[in-house]
């Protein structure tokens, strides 16, 4: 064998590699020219000349960045938890799952009707983010469908205790609740990234069933009575 | 009258690039050619198997994922299984075709870090580690649309898998099966006939295989040497009876020879999830009889599984409650790296680092 040939073709795989299309993906920002930037803003290009010249001008000159957000799956597992306070009993089951035993869960002897179970009130919901390993077991728990895993995942901070969700935290936050283990989510062809679910009630499995859905379970599945609701759920 | 230097002894590490993590070698010289080897390690060791023994069974499968951390959908796959056959769980067919799919992009995914950090050892900055870190973050996107998360999975549970995948895993790993053999045959370009990497590497570090018997060495390391031993075939666990690979065996011996079985390994891989693909039915992925809680009876249990780097098993013991008694870890990284005194010995110092890279460790595993 010709000593070199290797060698010449490993080199004609680095050329190959140069002529082609890039595969690296800038963030948190990228650079964008005129048409790239009138497109992010929504404008079109001549408005965007004598409308925001200022902009125009640094896009002409290449210093115009838009954010990029990188592209992630439906059932990422983000930082911040997404958590229904309506939903919640204050049963703690996600208190018991967790490996590392970071949610605190406080409740009192409240609602209108515990001897019936139900609801706790809850005094206190904290999640420690900053030592959650995101194995999301907690919402595996989470009978009652309160518990989500969230879709962010810039949540860098200057102190330790803003990595601690407080229910003020939890109630206030815009909701992307991931699709992790909500496999009713995921028939709704819903996204994380594009909608917001404030409503716990459009989080799925435990709305107010529909008259449909109750004919269907009570008229014509009544010889499959065993079928449990969650399983109905997931089949809607 | 040959010339004679004094010998020089060398720290190399714990904090060093090119050991892979926190690993320690203390490595006396005779000029430019090792003559002894001490490795130090422990400086990653986190008590995981302490720590099992205060967690249910569910929660010890997140520990799994931070031993080899290259390589977390084949730890969980290897303690799934000793969980179930401690507490005589039947799995369910879709999750076992769906937990092979995963293990196997994951065996694919620890080859790619294996072949390109041992090229970056080699002193192939750069091009070759970019080349195979770009389809590892293929593998790792078709992770994180099945279960979320990119490394640290969490994906298997007693009895099957969390979660079915979504539908559009199937299209995008489609995609990457189709797109991964011209992957491969561009690594192979690059690196497999080019001869300052044959020169470098063909006849180095040669162990013959009666010493890695011996020394209890598994994985492409042993296949390597050409025994042929991998669990798959040998101790069919999950459904690997019901496919047809084929074991890449080389005689030599050497770093070279350890480098063309893991590339062949990688296109049997690709062949075993196509053929997974084909047979996967549906159902469900998890029996509904499988407690939150498992309480297993009293006793133990331990199935070796062909992970990337070796034979990874958990031995169970049980005392009948909802934690293990006794969590031990049969790391392979470990075992494999208990010759590497005599691999080093007589080998100049550029030959180390490609040594050790061609070993294939992860300190996460060594330490655990």
């Amino acid at each position: 064998m010709v000593y070199g040939v290797g060698l010449a073709r490993g080199m004609g795989v680095t050329l190959k590699t140069l002529i082609g299309p890039a595969f690296t993906v800038q963030y948190p920002d990228r650079r964008v020219g005129l048409i790239g930037a009138a497109r992010a803003y929504g404008i079109s290009t001549p408005g965007l000349i004598f409308k925001r010249p200022i902009k125009a001008m640094r896009a002409v000159l290449g210093l115009e960045r838009i954010d990029v957000r990188p592209a992630q799956a439906a059932r990422f597992r983000g930082n911040e938890f997404t958590w229904y306070e309506d939903r919640c009993t204050g049963c703690a089951s996600c208190a018991k799952y967790c490996p590392l035993g970071i949610i605190k869960i406080v409740t009192l002897p409240g609602g209108t009707n515990v001897q019936e179970g139900e609801s706790y009130a809850l005094d206190t919901f904290e999640i420690d983010t900053g030592r959650c390993m995101f194995c999301a077991l907690c919402v595996e728990a989470c009978p009652y469908d309160a518990l989500h895993m969230g879709s962010n995942f810039e949540r860098a901070n200057y102190q330790r205790m803003g990595l601690v969700l407080s229910k003020r935290d939890l109630v206030n936050q815009p909701k992307h609740p991931s699709t992790w283990y909500r496999p009713q989510m995921e028939l709704l062809d819903y996204s994380p990234f594009a909608d917001e679910l404030d409503d716990f009630k459009q989080a799925g499995r435990h709305e107010t069933p529909s008259v449909e859905r109750l004919t269907r379970r009570w008229v014509e599945d009544r010889r499959t009575s065993e079928v449990n609701e969650a399983d109905e759920a997931v089949e809607d | 009258m040959p010339l004679t230097t004094q010998p020089i002894t060398i720290n190399v590490g714990p904090q060093h690039p090119s050991t892979h993590g926190v690993f320690r070698m203390r490595v006396t010289f005779d000029g430019e050619e090792v003559i002894d080897v001490e490795p130090i390690f422990g400086y990653l060791h986190r008590g995981s198997e302490k720590l099992a023994e205060s967690r249910t069974y569910t929660q010890v499968v997140t520990l799994t994922d931070r031993l080899d951390y290259v390589a977390s959908m084949t730890n969980n796959m290897s303690y799934i299984l000793s969980v179930e056959q401690l507490a005589g769980i039947e799995p369910t067919p879709r999750g076992v075709w769906l937990r092979m799919i995963a293990a196997e992009l994951q065996r694919i995914a620890s080859h790619l870090v294996a072949t390109g950090f041992f090229l970056q050892d080699l002193g192939a900055l750069g091009t070759p580690l970019i080349f195979t870190m770009r389809e590892r973050e293929q593998i790792l996107e078709l992770f994180e649309r099945l279960c979320g998360a990119r490394i640290t999975n969490s994906y298997m549970r007693p009895g099957g898998v969390f979660m079915d995948a979504p539908d559009d895993f199937w299209p995008a790993l489609d995609r990457f099966l189709s797109d991964m053999p011209h992957h491969v045959d561009e690594y192979e370009g690059l690196i497999s006939g080019n001869e300052i990497v044959a020169a470098r590497c063909d006849g180095v570090a040669v162990v013959d295989s009666q010493t890695l018997i011996d020394a209890s060495v598994t994985g492409p390391m042993l296949r390597a040497s050409g025994v042929d031993w991998d669990l798959r075939h040998r101790q069919p666990y999950e459904y690997y009876n019901r496919v047809k690979f084929n074991r890449p065996l080389a005689t030599a011996s050497d770093n070279y020879a350890r480098y063309m079985v893991r590339i062949h390994e990688i296109r049997e891989s690709l062949g075993i999830i196509r053929q997974c693909i084909e047979q996967i039915e549906p159902g469900p992925v998890r029996p509904e009889t499988v407690p939150a809680l498992i309480r297993p009876p009293v006793g133990d249990s331990y199935v070796g599984t062909e992970c990337p780097k070796g034979e990874l098993g958990f031995y169970l013991v049980s005392d009948g409650g909802v934690a293990p008694y006794r969590c031990k870890v049969r790391a392979p990284s470990f075992i494999n790296l208990t010759l590497l005194r005599e691999m080093l010995i007589g080998d100049k110092l550029a030959d180390m680092f490609v040594t050790f890279g061609s070993i294939d460790i992860n300190m996460g595993e060594v330490d655990r």
